[in-house]
């Protein structure tokens, strides 16, 4: 059977597979809550939890109060002492008001403790910008998360990988942070019924390809493969890699990748400056610098607040456009 | 005929000045003046949210807008106390406080269309407009970041007070709502202007919900004011449906803070008329039509003008034509905000920081 013949797989979008992992990390473990703000009642403000207040009840479907660090301490303490807390922080602007808890306890408690603490803790959270929510409703603060030992960092930009990641962290010992991406809301794609994990740390080759590593992650892996497909078209062809994972990173599938291409560009959505794809272009820096025909490309935001007006934000946002424009500099195309 | 009211660019607008503060901060009873100004007020407020609604729901004002539809009394009756030279810090509901603290029209509409000549220059939209030039120090899209920011603002009034060798200190008014409470932030401010006696006026606006959230599932207590007491300052309550009754609530407050008493918690009992977000909101059913309703026979505008027609304040005929020159003047504004010109890309990195004074 070629891959055109076989029955297409059930396609869920991207936020109702939300719904899914969470309604079944929830069903195979008792111990596992879930909370957070208007998270029960109101089933999120983005609609990704309807139903599991009436499927869970209260005892596990919990609304709280309007508290960020109280939420973040909730699941240290609770997480440090026999359950599996799933907790959600509605925006990922919102972790500035629980970093304290984030980076300082949930973090780090098992270290300072000598390994006596497990913090198996699940932190749900939407990030991303294209919507004109201006400056506290759009970043995407990745790195703040992966510059911090102790934690792991998924951000799944597919319907399939974020069921996948809500599970595989619901069942991981250890604090790990999914970051949503909140422009993938209505994203369909095909998502098994049953539950399943994704290998923590293992990347996602979305597109093969020899010319050029196209390393993006987030809502950016959609417009790198749109941009692929541009290229694709001037005769360029680029591989597509999607970390999955950023905490920990699959720095073999991403080294391999430019040992074949010997050309590298990093995208993401947050600021260039200090963000996770500095931190991937001085690994292939360091571990390919034999295979590069060029420097390492990034396209990321430019260092600014993310701006209000659609126009401004329309700049701000990297696109395929100015992926591809990118991969055409780096391979000296024009 | 328009009460204590100014204007720029030939537009009404209510009146700022620290005189006209003093004078009605300072009197038991309102002035007929008082009266027709927080009319004034509310009335720009009901109509600009009305329509900045319908332009959002159209799809032309882009993002998202928290309304303030219904909670008027309480803007307007704080803010008639108030100069330029006062501060308050607002929230994610905040076009009401600007309005009220006399925010001229057409920047309002601009901003919220993300033009360059909008208050904000359009980087900030809905909940960011500000114009820190009268003293607002911004909407704000994180919950309870505004009270710490008002604490500040109070320690430089107190601080440039003293240097100036003045008794009367400029005051500063966070704005917050019932479920803000919650967080640590507002904690920790409420505590320091308690400590240091600076002139901070706490306005709770308990509408009885965080987002979707009804306060009882929220917060064990019903009266915020009675958190109050575990800073040390005075707690009291209102209605905030009643212009007067926040008048007189958040004056004889705002009279304590300026002359040196120290913070006072205020809490406004009111009710936002529309959803969290938008006029129709996201359609989840957290209340019921019939509580919405209990709250509109208490209309903050239709009492109000109620009352100005039984003490012979205003005709009818003079209620109508406040109605007529708002409605007048935001048609004027959307018009003016849709043929505003565009930031330019080029400009994105301005801004970021204030340029270093060359050495
Ligand atoms: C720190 C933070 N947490 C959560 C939110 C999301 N949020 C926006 S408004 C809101 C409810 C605020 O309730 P309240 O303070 O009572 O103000 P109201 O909307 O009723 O005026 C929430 C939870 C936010 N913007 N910031
Ligand atoms: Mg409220």
């Amino acid at each position: 059977m070629t891959a055109a013949e076989a029955p297409a797989g059930r396609q869920l979008v991207y936020t109702l597979a939300i719904t899914e992992g969470v309604r079944q990390a929830l069903q195979e473990e008792p111990l596992a809550f879930m909370a957070g703000e208007d998270v029960a009642g109101a089933g999120s403000v983005f609609g990704i939890y309807r139903g599991l207040l009436d499927e869970f009840g209260p005892d596990r479907v919990i609304d709280t109060p309007i508290s960020e660090s109280g939420i973040i301490g909730l699941a240290v303490g609770a997480g440090a002492t026999g359950l599996k807390p799933i907790v959600d922080i509605m925006f990922m602007d919102f972790i500035g008001e629980c970093m304290d808890e984030i980076v300082n306890q949930l973090a780090k408690m098992r270290y300072m403790f000598g390994g006596k603490a497990t913090l198996p803790v699940t932190v749900l959270t939407m990030s991303g910008a294209g919507m004109n929510l201006a400056a506290q409703h759009s970043q995407s603060l990745e790195a703040w998360l992966c510059h911090t030992p102790g934690l792991k960092v998924v951000m799944p930009a597919t319907a399939y990988d974020v069921k996948g990641a809500i599970i595989t962290a619901a069942r991981e010992p250890n604090p790990v942070f999914v970051v949503m991406c909140k422009g993938l809301m209505a994203l369909p794609g095909e998502v098994p019924e049953e539950p399943y994990d994704l290998p923590i740390g293992k990347a996602v080759v979305r597109r093969e390809g020899d010319g050029l590593t196209i390393v993006a992650h987030g809502r950016m892996i959609h417009e790198a493969t749109k941009a692929a497909d541009i290229l694709e078209g001037e005769g360029v062809s680029a591989e597509v890699i999607d970390p999955l994972w950023l905490q920990p990173l699959d720095t073999d599938t991403i080294i391999d990748s430019v040992s074949k291409t010997h050309n590298a560009l990093v995208v993401h959505e947050a600021v260039r400056f200090g963000g996770v794809g500095a931190e991937i272009a001085a690994q292939i820096a360091e571990l390919a610098f034999d295979h590069l025909d060029a420097p390492v490309g990034r396209v990321a935001a430019p260092f600014s607040p993310v701006p209000f007006s659609p126009v401004l934000e329309q700049t701000y946002v990297p696109n395929a456009e100015r992926i591809a424009a990118e991969a055409r500099s780096i391979l000296g195309l024009g | 005929m328009l009460g204590r009211s100014d204007a720029r660019d030939g537009v009404p607008i209510p009146l700022c000045t620290e005189d006209a503060v003093a004078n009605s901060s300072q009197a038991m009873e309102p002035s007929e003046e008082v009266l027709q100004d927080l009319h004034f007020r509310m009335v720009r407020i009901r109509h600009f949210e009305e329509e900045a609604g319908k332009l959002m729901e159209q799809g032309k004002s882009p993002g998202a807008l928290h309304l303030y539809i219904g909670e008027e009394a309480v803007a307007s009756g704080v803010m008639v106390h108030l100069s330029d030279q006062d501060q308050i810090t607002s929230t994610h509901r905040g076009h009401g406080h600007l309005v009220a603290k006399g925010g001229e029209f057409k920047k309002m509409y601009a901003e919220l269309y993300g033009r360059e000549t909008g208050y904000n220059k359009g980087r900030g939209g809905s909940m960011h407009i500000s114009n820190v030039d009268a003293g607002m120090l911004g909407a704000n899209g994180i919950v309870a970041a505004g009270p710490p920011i008002a604490v500040g603002a109070a320690f430089s009034n107190k601080y440039l007070a003293r240097i100036a060798g003045r008794d009367s200190m400029n005051v500063a008014v966070p704005f917050f709502g019932d479920g803000a409470t919650n967080e640590g932030a507002f904690h920790e401010a409420a505590n320091m202007a308690a400590i240091w006696k600076l002139p901070v006026v706490f306005v709770c606006e308990n509408n009885g919900f965080g987002e979707f959230t009804r306060q009882e599932d929220h917060q064990a207590i019903s009266d915020i004011a009675d958190r109050a007491a575990g800073y040390g300052m005075p707690g009291v309550i209102c209605d905030g449906m009643d212009a007067v009754a926040v008048w007189e609530a958040a004056g004889e407050a705002i009279e304590r803070a300026r002359s040196g008493g120290g913070p006072t918690l205020v809490e406004c009992k009111t009710y936002r008329y529309v959803d969290h977000v938008g006029l129709r909101g996201i359609g989840l059913n957290y209340r019921t039509d019939e509580e919405l309703e209990e709250w509109k026979k208490r209309d903050p505008i239709e009492q109000h003008e109620k009352r100005l027609v039984e003490m012979g304040v205003m005709t009818e005929e003079e209620i109508q034509a406040v109605h007529d020159a708002v409605m007048a003047d935001i048609t004027e504004s959307i018009e003016f905000a849709e043929n505003s010109p565009l930031p330019d890309p080029a400009d994105l990195l301005n801004d970021v920081y204030t340029p270093t004074a060359a050495s």
